[in-house]
């Protein structure tokens, strides 16, 4: 609990870079993903099922089968490997946007396509454009769409196997919250693993609080 | 009768001076009128029911076209079609001779029974659609808010309106984009008296200037006050189309009668 309360260095760098990650990844992930998920929210073609499908199943990556790609991809001798970009954050930025962006898309194409099916009549009606109908459904539902990037938020904070196979989990460079909890454990320092495990829990408990705030408030004003 | 006799460049020359920032913007594109109106043969099929059945439908331009009939006798159904926002099973729809297109639903406008409002406020309802042709400008928005009572209520979120301020807004929303045809799907069913009569004087300025209005309605009273001319649909077929003078007063046809006469019709 001192480690804690006392905000040791080394705990607020490892804060600090998972965060940073992690943060990162969801930016990326949501810049990509929801206009993926609004796209396909507002269109019907051929194969649209087979999508769905595929999107919802990508949900379920598993870390370390992501991380595995991506470290081919970076090692030496993959194709990326010339950007030198292994063991480094971005390397496990790289991954969490892999692991998350399916979830941010398949996540707002179902509360995009809801808040589309209510509007579309009226789109059609007012002959809004495709790219402005877009927007709009991203605007509107921005509110739902914060509880999706929460979720991918969890997903990636709590991420350890891909972010140890890309980071390798590097003092001072690449050891996050989740990395660092799984090696003190191993060591048996269970002080700082313990640390580390309640910091967690509480950004993601605060993290959840603000969400929750925002659709209330937006609840209340029969925005979302 | 007093369709027919306000021809669309006339009604563009007699809108409210707020209204004619927009005007500009759109003008090009409403050189052609947009009607008279000519279905042939209108048919809708859904699940192997015929829901509107070779409608045949002819409509000159300005005036105030009624539309009524029983439950499910298509009212809704024919406005759509003709709105182009669902595609016919079989028939043709002309538009002053040209088939439908996207752009002629841009000269159009519609209000249906139960108001879709954005999720957001008033104000930004109206600039939404006010965008959407670049004819926007707080002053017009301002404007436009006050011809139906909402200029107090600009920042409040749209869906916290009673139902009849929503559908008072959704009203001045279809009328920002100037439609040449404005079609209104039981705007005032369930909403109070108020709201009912502000629709209607807004509605009947619409008309005097000139814009097509088709309005579905089952008051038989309001359809009495507004109609120019009744289209009666009964079973997903027109059984008579008439000026309204002629049609409340000796309906042709049997269902009509038994309408009018507030027998219950299937």
């Amino acid at each position: 609990m001192m480690l804690v309360v006392s905000f040791d260095t080394d705990l607020l760098e490892i804060i600090g870079l998972s965060l940073r990650v992690s943060l990162t990844a969801l930016l990326i992930a949501c810049a990509l993903g929801l206009p993926i998920g609004a796209l396909v929210a507002t269109s019907r073609f051929p194969g649209r099922g087979a999508l769905l499908l595929l999107m919802n199943a990508l949900m379920g990556l598993p870390p370390v089968v992501v991380g595995l790609i991506v470290y081919l991809h970076l090692s030496n001798v993959g194709p990326l490997g010339w950007l030198q970009l292994l063991y480094t954050p971005t390397a496990m930025i790289i991954a969490q946007t892999l692991l998350i962006a399916p979830i941010v898309a398949a996540l707002s194409r179902q509360v995009l396509e809801d808040l589309h099916e209510e509007y579309a009549e009226q789109f059609q009606s007012l002959a809004v454009p495709r790219a402005t109908a877009v927007r709009a459904l991203l605007w509107d539902a921005r509110y739902s769409l914060l509880t999706v990037a929460l979720a991918g938020f969890g997903r990636a904070i709590a991420e350890v196997g891909a972010v140890i196979i890309v980071g390798g989990n590097i003092d001072h460079l690449t050891r996050v919250m989740t990395t660092a909890i799984a090696l003190e454990t191993s060591k048996g320092d269970l002080p700082l693993a313990l640390a580390l495990g309640i910091i967690l829990l509480i950004i993601a408990l605060a993290v959840n609080a603000l969400v929750m705030a925002a659709r209330m408030t937006a609840a209340r004003y029969a925005y979302a | 009768m007093k369709s027919g006799v306000f021809p669309i460049e006339r009604s563009r020359q007699s809108l409210p001076a707020v209204d004619q920032p927009a005007s500009a913007a759109v003008s090009t594109s409403r050189s052609a009128p947009l009607l008279p109106l000519l279905t042939r043969g209108l048919t809708l099929e859904r699940d192997g029911r015929r829901l509107i059945d070779g409608i045949d439908l002819s409509l000159e331009a300005g005036g105030l076209t009624v539309v009524m009939g029983p439950n499910g006798a298509g009212k809704s159904l024919l406005l759509r079609l003709l709105h182009g926002l669902i595609r016919p099973t079989a028939g043709e729809i002309n538009w002053a001779g040209a088939s439908m297109t996207p752009s002629t639903r841009k000269r159009q406008g519609m209000v249906f029974q139960r108001p879709v409002l954005l999720r957001r406020s008033v104000a930004a309802n109206l600039d939404f659609a006010l965008g959407l042709r670049g004819g926007g400008s707080v002053e017009r928005r301002d404007a436009l808010l006050e011809r139906v009572g909402l200029e107090h209520q600009a920042g409040q979120p749209a869906r916290l309106l009673s139902g009849g301020e929503q559908q008072r807004l959704a009203l001045i929303r279809a009328l920002a984009l100037e439609p040449e045809v404005l079609f209104l799907d039981e705007p005032t069913a369930s909403l109070d008296p108020a709201s009912v009569l502000t629709i209607e004087d807004v509605v009947q300025g619409c008309r005097q200037n000139g814009t097509k209005i088709i309005f579905v309605t089952h008051d038989l009273n309001q359809a009495k006050r507004l109609a120019d001319d009744v289209v009666f649909l009964h079973r997903g077929r027109l059984v008579e189309q008439a000026p309204a003078g002629a049609f409340f007063t000796n309906p042709r046809s049997e269902p009509a009668g038994a309408y009018l006469e507030g027998r219950i019709v299937l």
